[in-house]
Order: structure tokens, then sequence, then C-alpha cells
């Protein structure tokens, strides 16, 4: 760690102050030749790993239907309760089913709670980050956009289960 | 009809020089946006035009479109005339600057300055510049907030402070070439004789001060926008704030020109008579090399900015009381001694 100097311990180069304004400068010319680090977005798209946390979606199986069985943890665990549950039975093999599953993209923060308290893992924070809307009607997510299907999510149900 | 032709001249003259004025200006906002990218490694503007070079005029217009709020606690009348009071002291200050030598067009002598003759010149450009710090004093006071009233308080002591050694860096200019007209003092400064060589020490204080007179980095004081949120103009929207931002950089641009009039030799290049060229190319040569000697100051002055952090306000009396003025005295002793060695 740097020791801090005071003023009185200064030698007299440092005193003048004059060659460090120059080092100074020496080093933000060399800035301006090195290699830029923009990401020149709507050209270069920013392409997350399995970490990231973009919109949270439901798990979509092969055979079309969901994966959620609607017990409402994540409802219930969202800090921001952005997430609405409509829970309803069927007579096949696993009774429950959300009838209705929204996710308030106004009020979702990204924590991916309902991800980490889902038993099924079927809710899961995908890769999305573009999430643009024009009004608050909008802003709310159905099940038609947030069911996606498993062979997208790969990645990052993989990343979750190598964190466990 | 022989007057008619001067004033046509001379009308000319401040047509071309106030166009030079006006895209320069608009074009250091943008040089000093992409340097500042370049700096940190960034890009910068590059969407409006070719690599972001319509980039100024998108900014002008959309100021132009802004709503421009008056506060209610503010001084009307003195709050808007603020901002045109720093734009008249920007423009009229380049009217004695010299931008090359005399050159002779079908047999008649044009000095190419807009007001040439001035025999008190450099205290022109000097109490121009001390009215420049009226228009941010009352735009602080008039505008009825406090940070703005503290960012006119610190710029009014802080040109003071700095004024002092600006005054006597000059005074040492002045013993060598012995006289106040601008042409004079650059042809004082022939060949290799440029006061920034003869009296490094004026050139240095000169520098530092010119940093403080346009409240540019490290000396941002009266703006400075952590501690003041804008300082100065944080009551200022639409085209008022535009002017001041106009008056900024405008402020930038007299500064390199002075410095280079004073201390790098104004328009001349050392030895250029040697290669015996003609007289017109000479000439250009010679206005190309005053610009030139301008970008480079100007690139210097945002180079600073985006390299060393502000000073504290304290450090700033402190420098300017004690460090600075000191050494501008003793480089009008050093330039005394020298003029009586050398002259």
């Amino acid at each position: 760690m740097a020791v801090k100097k005071r003023m009185k311990d200064f030698t007299l180069m440092e005193k003048i102050y004059l060659p460090s304004i120059v080092a100074g400068l020496g080093i933000t010319l060399q800035n301006m030749f090195k290699p830029k680090y923009t990401m020149e977005y709507p050209e270069v798209k920013f392409m997350p790993s399995g970490h990231y946390r973009g919109r949270p979606v439901l798990v979509q199986e092969e055979d079309g239907g969901e994966r959620c069985v609607a017990c409402g943890l994540c409802s219930r665990v969202c800090p921001a309760l952005a997430i609405d549950i409509q829970a309803a039975e069927t007579e096949k093999e696993k009774e429950r089913y959300p009838e209705r599953f929204e996710i308030n993209m106004l009020r979702c923060i990204f924590c991916g709670l309902c991800e980490e308290v889902c038993p099924e893992e079927a809710i899961v924070m995908s890769k999305e980050y573009e999430i643009a809307f024009t009004n608050r009607q909008d802003a709310i997510y159905g099940k038609d956009k947030l069911l996606t299907p498993i062979a997208d999510l790969q990645e990052r149900i993989e990343f979750l289960r190598g964190n466990k | 009809m022989e007057s008619l032709i001067i004033a046509g001249i001379a009308l000319v003259k401040v047509l071309i020089l106030a166009n030079i004025i006006l895209l320069t200006v608009s074009y250091l906002v943008y040089f000093e946006r992409k340097i500042s990218a370049w700096a940190q490694s960034r890009v910068g503007p590059n969407r409006v035009g070719y690599a972001g070079l319509l980039q100024p005029f998108a900014d002008v217009f959309k100021l132009l479109l802004k709503e421009d709020i008056v506060p209610e606690q503010a001084n009307k009348t003195i709050h808007t005339l603020a901002p045109f009071l720093a734009l008249f002291v920007a423009f009229t200050t380049y009217a004695v600057i010299p931008w090359g030598p005399d050159v002779t067009i079908f047999g008649r002598v044009i000095e190419l300055s807009v007001v040439p003759n001035i025999n008190a010149g450099i205290l022109y450009v000097l109490a121009l510049t001390s009215i420049g710090v009226y228009a941010i004093t009352l735009s602080g006071w008039s505008s009825g907030s406090k940070y703005s009233l503290l960012g006119g308080v610190r710029a009014s002591a802080q040109m003071i402070s700095y004024e002092i050694s600006m005054g006597f860096s000059v005074a040492g200019v002045l013993i060598f070439s012995q006289s106040l007209l601008p042409s004079e003092i650059v042809k004082s400064q022939s060949g290799l004789m440029w006061n920034a060589f003869l009296q490094p020490i004026g050139f240095i204080t000169f520098v530092t001060a010119a940093f403080a007179e346009t409240n540019r980095l490290p000396f941002d004081l009266p703006e400075a926008e952590p501690e003041l949120v804008g300082g100065f103009h944080t009551e200022y929207s639409s085209m008022k704030f535009a002017a001041f931002f106009l008056a900024e950089y405008a402020n930038m641009m007299i500064a390199s020109a002075l410095i280079v009039t004073l201390y790098l030799g104004g328009w001349q290049v050392p030895y250029l008579e040697k290669l015996g060229l003609s007289a017109g190319w000479e000439a250009i040569i010679q206005v190309a090399a005053f610009f030139a000697k301008l970008v480079f100051l100007m690139f210097f002055f945002i180079w600073v900015r985006w390299s060393i952090p502000r000073f504290r306000y304290d450090q700033l009396m402190d420098i300017g009381w004690k460090v600075m003025f000191p050494l501008a005295l003793l480089n009008v002793i050093w330039a005394a001694v020298l003029a009586m060695l050398i002259k």
C-alpha cells in the first residue's frame, strides 16, 4: 500500500508538481492510442453467458406444456411483488398448472429469487436484456411471452445445477 | 472611395474571423468529447454524420428546442444579460490578435488582424478578459440560487488572484518587445527567440493563469460539477446555457491565441526566410503555422482537462498567491536582466 506522505516529506521534485503533471499527461496520451473497449450496441450485441440474469421466463417442456405447478412460491418470495399466479387443475398426472402467470416487468428487479426458490426449475432467468415497452399494459408479460422452449435455456439450467 | 475600401476590407476580415471562430468553437466541443473518449478508451460521438462530425449542429439544435427557464428568484434583466456579456467578451477579444504577416494584395498592404494598430493591444485583451469575470459573477448572483452564487463568488476570487500573475507574466514579454502592439510582440520573437524559450518561468505562469482565466480544469472551480451542480450556470437552460458554453470554448481559443502570440512566436516560422520562397507562399505558410500552433494549444487545453484532477479551493488560492505571484515577479526580473544582456 502506498504510504501517505505529508507536504513536509515531499522532495523538491514532488513540490514543483510539474513533473507529475507531465507524467499524467503522458498516461492519457498513451491511452488515446490504445484499443477502444466500446461495444457499439445496435450493431454489435452483448452475448451473455449462462451466469447472466436477464428477464425471467417460464420453462416450456418438449411436449409444449409448462413445467410450473403453480405452487406460488415465486410470487410469494418476489420482493417487488411482480409475479401474479392463478392456479388451475387438470386430469393429467401432473395435476396443477398456472392458468394465468403474469410478471409485471416494470416491477421486476431481476434479483433471481423466483428462480432460486422454484422447486421444479420451472422459472429461470433468460439471457434477454432488450426489454422495452411504450405503455404500462405492455409491461405485464403473460404466459404467451414467458413460455420459452427448454432448448433455449440449457445453458442457464446447467449453470444453476453447477451451483447447487 | 478610399474609406469605403478600407471599411470593406475590415468587414471581410471580421466575417472571415467570426466564421472561423464559430466553426472552431463548435468543433472544439466535438473534439473535447472525442478526446475525452479516446483518453478513456472509448469511441465517443460517432452517430450523427460521418464519424459524428455533425454532432455539434445536432447539439445546438437540441439546445434551441429546449425550454428557456428563468427561476422565480432570479433578477430577470441581469440573468438574461449575463450570458450575452460572456459572448460579447469572447468574440471581441480576437480583434487585436494578428494571425498572419502583412500581405500585399492588388498593391494594397493588408494586416491580417481585424484591428491591427491599437497601440494598447495587449491591455485591450487584458481589460476585456477582466470584463468576462462580470458575466460569470453576475450570472451567479442574479440566479437566486446558492450554488450559482458560490460559483460566481469563486469565479471572482479566482480571477483576481490569477489576473495578477498573468499581468506580471505579460510584463516580461513587454520588456522584450518594448511595445504593446501584438504585431510588434510577434516580430520581436523572430527566429528561435520565442519568449517561451527565453523566459520559461513566465511561460509556465502565463499558461497556468490562462487555464484559471478560462475556467478550465484543473481550475474549473466556478463550475465544479460535483460540488456546485454546474456552479454559475446551474440555473441556465436552452440558448442561454449554450451562450455560456460557446463563450467558454471561445475563451479557450482566445487563451490559446494569446499564448501563441505572446510566447510561441505568433505566425512566425523559425528560419523560413532562408528557404527563399515567394512572398505569397511565405504568407500562406505563416498563417498556417499560426493556426497549427493554435490547434495544438487547444488540444493541450483539452488534454490537460482529461488528465489532471481539480484543485481544492484553498489549494487554488495558495498556488495563486504564494507560488504563481512570486514566480511571475521573478520572471520580470529575469526578463529585465536578459534584455540588458542581449540588447
